[in-house]
């Protein structure tokens, strides 16, 4: 997960593993083995093992 | 000066589009500064008009106050180089139909200003325009700390990044930052288009 090696949990949902890894900001793009993952599928796509996750948060201002 | 290299940048950029959402303080500079590097075609997205306040930071003039930010940009554009090729939207961008204005350009860049309207925005162009490569920037507000700001490259997907930085609700907007970001995103844009300059 960017670039660190996380222990896998079986199960575990793209919102789970957010949490696990304390992340605070609710705006996230996430991508699994290069592949977005829509905000709204947090909740029930699971990490496959050993899987590339890639988590960047937005912060406002333009 | 390099006159064959500069010749062969030249017609490359020349059958290039750009599209840019937002024309804020990234935007604008951004635009500006791909207008004056001779991009082909530039596709421009605000619905928003010039506020006193934006001068601080966006490439406005005082004459703009009160106009939309497509007309301003695009007589400003004019003036510097009339050969860009320029499609305005003077439109919001709405949730489920964002990637529409940027169907038949070669590059999108991110210049939103809201964390949420960026989120969805990167979003819906990496899953409806797969192949489409998208430029975006988070972690421009505040001043100093250059440094921090690196490129972060998942596929497709190029941000200009500060993952230090606060968020603007919570700091201040100034030029020299945003203008950086700005052209660091019209300098990767160039760098996708052309490849890597060795």
């Amino acid at each position: 997960m960017n670039g660190k090696k996380v222990e896998w949990v079986k199960n575990e949902t793209v919102e789970k593993l957010l949490k696990r890894m304390r992340y605070t900001f609710p705006l996230v793009v996430v991508k699994i083995n290069d592949k977005v993952v829509p905000r709204k599928d947090f909740s029930y796509v699971k990490i496959p093992d050993k899987s590339t996750v890639a988590v960047i948060h937005m912060i406002s201002g333009g | 000066m390099d006159k064959v290299k500069y010749d062969k940048i030249r017609k490359k950029l020349k059958d290039t589009s750009i599209g840019i959402a937002g024309l804020g303080g990234l935007g604008s500079n951004a635009a500006v500064s791909l207008a004056r590097a001779g991009i082909g075609r530039l596709v421009l997205v605000d619905f928003d008009k010039v506020e006193e306040k934006n001068l601080g930071r966006q490439y406005y003039f005082i004459e703009h106050i009160g106009r939309s930010k497509v007309d301003s940009l695009k007589e400003i554009i004019e003036k510097i180089n009339p050969q860009v090729k320029l499609v305005i939207h003077n439109l919001k961008l709405e949730k489920g139909k964002m990637e529409k204005p940027f169907k038949d350009v070669n590059v999108v860049i991110e210049a939103l200003d809201n964390a949420e309207t960026k989120t969805i925005f990167i979003e819906e162009i990496l899953t409806k325009l797969p192949k489409k490569p998208i430029i975006a920037a988070s972690g421009v507000a505040g001043y100093g700390n250059s440094d921090r700001i690196k490129t972060k490259r998942l596929g497709n997907l190029f941000m200009c990044y500060d993952g230090q930085a606060k968020s603007s609700d919570d700091d201040v907007l100034m030029a020299p930052r945003v203008s950086i970001m700005a052209n660091w995103e019209a300098n990767l844009a160039l760098e996708i288009i052309l490849g890597e300059d060795k």
